[in-house]
């Protein structure tokens, strides 16, 4: 009898050791392997700032000066093949059809090319880097030259990317572009050159509406949160589970 | 610089629809559809070879060497056109030096290098090591030194060492089959795992990518072992291609279900995506989707080989359509590696429109340089049949 406790205490001393160090392996052999995990990993540290944006559709007037003002500020090529930033305007036919247009960028103005009785309703989307917190760009960067910020704006290191354009491919929202000069991915940095220093970025300043609005998420009494707060925000294409820290108003389901 | 920017006005002039402005230039041209091409070739030859040695399939002895080493010309090519494409080509060290652990891209030069050195190189050379000693002992000049080089300093022929490298060489293609595996399935997961790209964000990918890779391997051992014999006169032993031929035929039903099961996967659950793919493969891709890859690559190449596996007609009739099978596979696969790399771009993520695809002749992206990639294997591949051709080899029985 007491032989058989014995093995009955030694067979559940096997048991919790093996199942203690199976966890702590699962433990050491999931952590570098976080590559399987990255979509669900946590951000931010809520001392210090977290950059995201607002854009607010129904203050949008189409007028293109942010497109312009980025191109200037950040020195991105004129030709219509590269923006850190575009408008796009969208026109709702009648007979439910959706007509997207962005005619180089929508710097030159927009001209409303479908007769008016035929209109539904019609409006401005600014778009721009969601600087999403789980980018799938950062993801697929295979030497790390794409990167988030620790104040949550995703950057390139442009002596550091090697061109192979992964991440132009993983971008869902086209925000990135190869520069055809330097050949490295480029796209918006959130005017971090600006943003760190307690400026605001050149769309943001330029906008005639306060259309937009770049803000720290971790500012509870910022105007961001205050803007986030106060409308009904959406972000794009919400099942693709890219963290995005775009928040539009009046986004309409059209739109992508 | 001008001629880019005339060649992207050229393209938004094609546009169709809206798509997001950045989207005009299309990042992945010809070299990165030869790139998933090339190593499916390395990873299918192999994995024919494979057959013969851990399966024991004994009437594929004629072309296992010969699929040895036509994995081995083309796997030394398969980084080619990747790195040709880089804006920064110097700097492509860096996915060895720092690859960024969570990136899909990031391990292939872990999984290549693999794959060459553990795997096709070891393997080559315990094959062939009792006849590059034997060789080096009775060839002079030049070659006599290569081979001299060759045996690494192991020139020990004494049958139990034989038997060893026998033995090594057996373990490694043991390894080497799910490495091939390993290689090809990856290349599919590069495309499968980009969820912004509907065309190309599947579970199924890899899987096909495998089956796609294994089909074409075969066809191009088939061909290459038709067309070398041609060339050495020598008579082709018909027993081997009949072989060769059923794994074709075989492995070509399982790629096509695999990618019939993702179409009508992907018609029945009708995404988001739905009407832009429908749009794709009916405008863009028709020719080289329906036409190419489906009807001359697949359909024929498997009702011709069925066929063939019900009736045999004569020994002549069935090398013409071996032959003209293995390069019609050949040509299919290519173009199921353009469908998904090329068809992949041409839809804009907005859904909302089409951009378009032109092929160049010259440039980084063109015509030529692609060309030379196709060629290189086939020099590659005729420089180690001179150096170590499979058939003066020493077979024990």
């Amino acid at each position: 009898m007491a032989t058989q406790g014995i093995e009955k205490s030694r067979r559940n001393f096997i048991k919790k050791a093996a199942a203690a160090g199976g966890l702590l392996a699962t433990t050491f052999l999931l952590n570098p392997y976080n590559a399987i995990l990255f979509a669900t990993e946590k951000p931010e540290d809520p001392t210090k700032p977290w950059w995201g944006y607002g854009i607010d559709i129904q203050k949008c007037i189409g007028c293109g000066q942010c497109a312009n003002a980025c191109k200037s500020e950040n020195n991105v090529s004129r030709e219509p093949f590269y923006f850190r930033t575009w408008v796009e305007q969208y026109t709702i036919k009648n007979d439910g059809t959706v007509k997207v247009e962005s005619p180089n960028g929508g710097i030159d103005g927009f001209q409303q090319t479908v007769p008016e009785a035929d209109i539904f309703k019609s409006f401005y989307v600014p778009k721009m880097c969601n600087h999403c917190y789980k980018s799938p760009c950062v993801q697929a960067c295979p030497v790390g030259a794409t990167y988030e910020t620790p104040d949550g704006v995703v950057l390139v290191d442009e002596t550091y990317c090697i061109g192979c354009r992964y991440c132009v491919q993983a971008c869902p929202y086209g925000c990135r572009y190869i520069h055809p000069e330097k050949n490295v991915a480029d796209k918006c940095t959130l005017c971090y050159h600006r943003i760190s220093k307690g400026s605001t970025t050149a769309c943001v300043e330029v906008c005639p509406t306060q259309a937009r609005i770049v803000g720290n998420l971790n500012d509870k009494q910022g105007p961001l949160v205050k803007f986030l707060k106060e409308h009904t925000c959406l972000v794009l294409k919400p099942h693709l589970n890219t963290g995005s820290k775009l928040y539009y108003n009046a986004l309409s389901g059209e739109v992508r | 610089m001008e001629q880019q920017y005339q060649h992207l006005y050229e393209m938004l002039s094609q546009v169709q629809g809206y798509i997001y402005p950045n989207e005009v230039d299309l990042q992945w041209g010809l070299l990165i559809v030869l790139y998933p091409y090339i190593t499916g070739l390395v990873a299918g030859a192999f994995i024919l070879a494979s057959l013969e040695r851990v399966f024991n399939v004994k009437v594929l002895k004629p072309t296992y060497e010969l699929a040895l080493l036509t994995a081995l010309s083309f796997l030394l090519v398969a980084t080619m056109p990747l790195v040709s494409h880089l804006g920064h080509p110097f700097r492509a060290y860096e996915i060895l030096i720092t690859p960024h652990s969570t990136s899909a891209m990031a391990i292939f030069g872990f999984v290549y290098l693999w794959y060459l050195m553990v795997v096709l190189l070891l393997e080559i050379w315990l094959d062939y090591r009792r006849d590059i000693v034997i060789w080096s002992r009775q060839t002079k000049g030049f070659k006599g030194f290569l081979y001299k080089i060759l045996t690494l300093g192991v020139t020990d022929l004494s049958p139990k060492t034989i038997k060893w490298d026998d033995k090594i060489g057996y373990f490694i293609t043991v390894v080497g089959i799910p490495s091939a595996f390993l290689l090809h399935g990856y290349v599919g997961f590069i495309f499968g795992s980009i969820k912004a790209n509907p065309w190309w964000s599947t579970v199924l990918m890899p899987v096909i990518f495998l089956f796609s890779a294994m089909v074409s391997g075969i066809a191009l051992v088939l061909f290459i072992y038709m067309a070398v014999s041609w060339f050495r006169k020598q008579k082709i032993d018909i027993l081997a291609l009949d072989s060769i031929a059923k794994f074709l035929f075989y492995i070509l039903i399982l790629d096509f279900t695999m990618e019939g099961l993702d179409q009508i996967h992907r018609i029945y659950e009708a995404e988001e995506s739905f009407e832009i793919l429908y749009l794709l493969v009916h405008g863009h891709l028709f020719y080289t989707l329906f036409i190419f890859q489906i009807l001359l690559g697949t359909l024929v190449p498997l009702v011709s080989l069925g066929v063939l596996q019900l009736y045999k007609p004569k020994e002549l009739t069935r090398r013409i359509i071996y032959f003209c099978d293995s390069l019609l596979v050949l040509f299919g696969i290519f173009f199921m590696r353009y469908n998904v790399v090329i068809g992949g771009q041409l839809f804009s993520k907005s859904f909302y429109g089409f951009t378009d695809y032109k092929v160049r002749i010259a440039g980084s992206e063109g015509i030529l340089l692609s060309l030379v990639w196709i060629i290189v294997p086939f020099l590659i591949l005729t420089f180690l049949l001179w150096l170590l051709p499979p058939w003066k080899k020493t077979h024990d029985n």
